[in-house]
């Protein structure tokens, strides 16, 4: 009771003298003390924060939608370390941690493409070095009902947009939309990028025929449906319609001149270590060459072997697509009277096998024959200019075979060497050695098979 | 004719009910047959389960065939491993699959993986130059049989969560799977006590939650980093740590080529044991019970001999 009088005695003497001491120190003392208390609240928060962020990061990379957070964190001092927030740091999004907003970013990666030259190319060189072409992806969900897919590829000669598409996962019936800018479902190598194709270069008969590298690669639908089939056969119908332009093959100058593809799949595993796959493709767009349509048919068949329990070590891949083409060149460029456009029929395709001997090691080889129109443009560019006399309705044939060494140093970069022989249409002999290197970095999802 | 038409509307009836019982099976698809082994220990008839990674196959390369995708087009669920394990062949699978339900996010996507003890997650800053490492763990954890416990009490919960009418059932098949499971790994314990401590190298990384729960030491892989394949140097480096620590015992998966191994084991008067990673790595081993079984008696046998 004494101490407690005591205490109230010292605190109304205090109270008396109050106004005698300096105002402005106390002031600044309560200041300071009002500061304090500041940033003690700003280190709760961050350590309540960082309590929470295990569940997000743990779940959120591979489940983003995951909307159940994980019972046992696994993630948690480690994750916490790598992304928490420094300590004091401001929080950003209502305590989940400025990391969170990462979470729902893209995955996004590069694959650079480095190729080089050595021998002589004839009349459709490629330089001796070139930084060929560097593929960065962005590929995220978008929502419950659709994912997107950008490649964006940048060449020495600028940038372009290889694909960029929404797909909708969600839709009845067993049907799937794309809509964007897509490889069409041309056959097999219209459809993959360059960095996954087993050759450094695209055989001869989609070079003379099918655009070669670019392909037909346009903006449009895409609409496809596993079809009822006998038990264990998989059965796809794919039907495309895009705008209409693909260098050397369509173009379109009205907005009815639409181009369709259309491609029937079969896929039967013949045992657990060996399947094939079969395709049957059309496509129909407008000639660049007169005002009529041009049709490309295309017949594609592959065959796997990969023994599941060896199938890091050994597997085999034979491959062979068959490509007709209909192609209607202008009355005035053949010399040629009449109302029906000219039409030339080249055919060419190619067959390749790919086995891999080795953990790292693939050897492979893939015999080449086409036709093309005479005069007519090929992608890589032929360069010799077109022997007149023959005539433009004239098809001139090349064939070509190459030899491959592939190593794959891991499975995120790979070495290729290709030994490749090629006799042109035009009478000239290239015997070249081609080189390549293919690199990774980020998250590249692999790509529709 | 009464009767001939009693016999029909019989066998109709009989036939309806069947296709609404097969129809209420669930469909569960697994990415591996480890998954689809727990997933028939709680669904047991009430669910049709299948999986697309076979035991004896590496899980990390698997070839996304077309015919996966006519089995998840059907499925009602389908749980994953996680950890990126399939990173480089499940997603083009499951985006083409045309089944809205199990897209990651969906009601039918399960990653399994958020419910389980997960091991040696990487600190610090990933790169490859570490090899073909997991950002987010080690993903080989179903081989801790608490693991598997915490699998199967979360098929049981999701099965219950998609069919409540027969959440009774998952129940009390899960509450049996536990049962059983606490009694087999009193057995397992009790047959690896006398060899706790015991060092070993392993090829890949695929064993830290067998050895942590069965108290052996990995001390080296036999890839020098993960994911990459052996290199002269780096035997000769585990040649040297088998020798100086007195290790006899290289534990490689199926699916890994026995050479290196072999040659390591021939220099240092070793044994190399193929341990099976997953359910269905031999023909014999076809549940999760019988893959602990499979492993542990042939350790036993080989550190029996090995005194």
């Amino acid at each position: 009771m004494r101490v407690f009088m005591l205490a109230a005695a010292v605190a109304a003497l205090s109270a008396v003298q109050l106004p005698a001491q300096d105002t402005a120190e106390l002031l600044n003392r309560m200041k300071a003390m009002e500061d304090r208390i500041k940033a003690l609240e700003v280190k709760v928060q961050t350590l309540k924060a960082q309590q929470q962020l295990p569940a997000v990061s743990a779940a959120a990379p591979t489940a983003p939608a995951a909307p159940t957070p994980a019972p046992t964190p696994p993630a948690a001092p480690a994750e916490v370390a790598a992304q928490g927030p420094p300590a004091g740091a401001p929080l950003t999004l209502g305590g989940a941690g400025p990391a969170a907003a990462k979470v729902l970013n893209p995955d996004i990666s590069v694959i650079g493409d480095f190729v080089g030259a050595a021998g002589n190319g004839a009349n459709r060189g490629i330089p001796a070095l070139e930084m060929h072409e560097s593929e960065v992806g962005f590929q995220e969900v978008i929502d419950p009902y659709a994912r997107a897919d950008f490649f964006l590829t940048f060449g020495e000669q600028g940038v372009s947009l290889e694909e960029g598409y929404l797909t909708f996962t969600a839709l009845p019936a067993g049907l799937q939309l794309r809509v964007g800018k897509m490889r069409a479902a041309f056959g097999k190598v219209n459809t993959m990028h360059n960095h996954v194709l087993p050759w450094t270069d695209r055989p001869l008969v989609n070079q003379d025929l099918v655009s070669g590298e670019d392909g037909i690669d346009d903006a449009g639908f895409s609409l496809s449906r596993i079809l009822p089939a006998p038990k264990g056969i998989f059965l796809e119908g794919t039907a495309q319609v895009f705008r209409g332009d693909t260098d050397g093959v369509f173009r379109a100058d009205q907005r009815s001149h639409v181009s369709t593809v259309e491609h029937l799949r079969f896929y039967r595993d013949i045992t657990e270590s060996t399947n094939i796959d079969l395709g049957g493709s059309f496509a129909r767009g407008r000639s660049p060459w007169a005002g009529a349509w041009n049709q490309l048919y295309g017949a594609d068949a592959t065959l796997r072997w990969k023994p599941l329990r060896r199938s890091i070590y050994h597997s085999f891949v034979g491959r062979s697509e068959l490509i007709w083409a209909r192609t209607a060149l202008a009355p005035a460029q053949t010399g040629t009277a009449g109302l029906n456009p000219p039409i030339i029929t080249p055919f060419g395709f190619y067959v390749s096998g790919d086995y891999q001997f080795a953990r790292r090691w693939f050897l492979g080889a893939r015999l080449d024959r086409s036709q093309r129109g005479n005069c007519l443009p090929t992608n890589p560019p032929t360069t010799t200019s077109c022997n007149l006399s023959l005539g433009p309705l004239a098809l001139v044939q090349d064939t070509g075979g190459s030899l491959l060494l592939t190593y794959w140093p891991s499975e995120f970069s790979q070495i290729r060497g290709q030994l490749r022989r090629t006799r042109y249409g035009e009478g000239l002999t290239a015997n070249e050695f081609l080189i390549q290197f293919l690199f990774s970095m980020g998250a590249h999802g692999a790509h529709p098979f | 004719m009464p009767k001939k038409l009693y016999v029909l509307t019989v066998i109709l009836l009989t036939a309806a009910a069947s296709a609404t019982q097969a129809a209420s099976k669930l469909n569960v698809m697994t990415s591996t047959q480890d998954l689809a082994a727990l997933a028939r220990e709680v669904g047991g008839e009430l669910v049709n389960v299948d999986s697309i990674a076979m035991g004896y196959q590496d899980p990390h390369f698997v070839e996304p065939k077309p015919s996966f995708l006519l089995k998840l087009q059907k499925a009602d669920l389908l749980v994953v491993v996680g950890l990126q394990l399939e990173i480089g062949w499940l997603p083009p699978l499951i985006t083409q699959s045309r089944n809205a339900r199990i897209q990651v996010g969906g009601s039918g996507y399960l990653d399994i993986s958020q419910y389980c003890q997960i091991l040696e997650i990487p600190t610090g800053q990933v790169t490859r130059a570490m090899g073909d490492v997991h950002p987010l763990g080690n993903p080989h954890y179903w081989l801790d049989p608490e693991n598997g416990r915490r699998i199967a009490k979360e098929l049981a919960a999701k099965f219950s969560e998609m069919q409540p009418g027969n959440a009774a059932v998952f129940a009390q098949r899960y509450a049996g799977f536990d049962n059983r499971l606490s009694a087999a790994e009193k057995v397992w314990e009790d047959k690896m006590a006398p060899y706790r401590g015991r060092k070993v190298i392993t090829y890949h990384r695929s064993w830290p939650n067998f050895c942590e729960r069965f108290g052996l030491q990995v001390v080296d892989y036999v890839e020098p980093k993960p994911g990459i394949p052996p290199t002269p140097s780096h035997t000769l480096d585990v040649i040297n740590t088998m020798k100086r620590e007195g290790i006899k015992l290289i534990l490689v998966e199926p699916y890994f080529d026995l050479r290196a191994p072999n040659k390591i084991a021939q220099d240092v008067g070793g044994q190399v044991a193929v341990l099976l990673p997953s359910v269905g790595g031999v023909k014999q081993v076809t549940d999760y019970f019988q893959l602990f079984d499979y492993d542990i008696s042939l350790l036993v046998s080989l550190f029996s001999k090995a005194k």
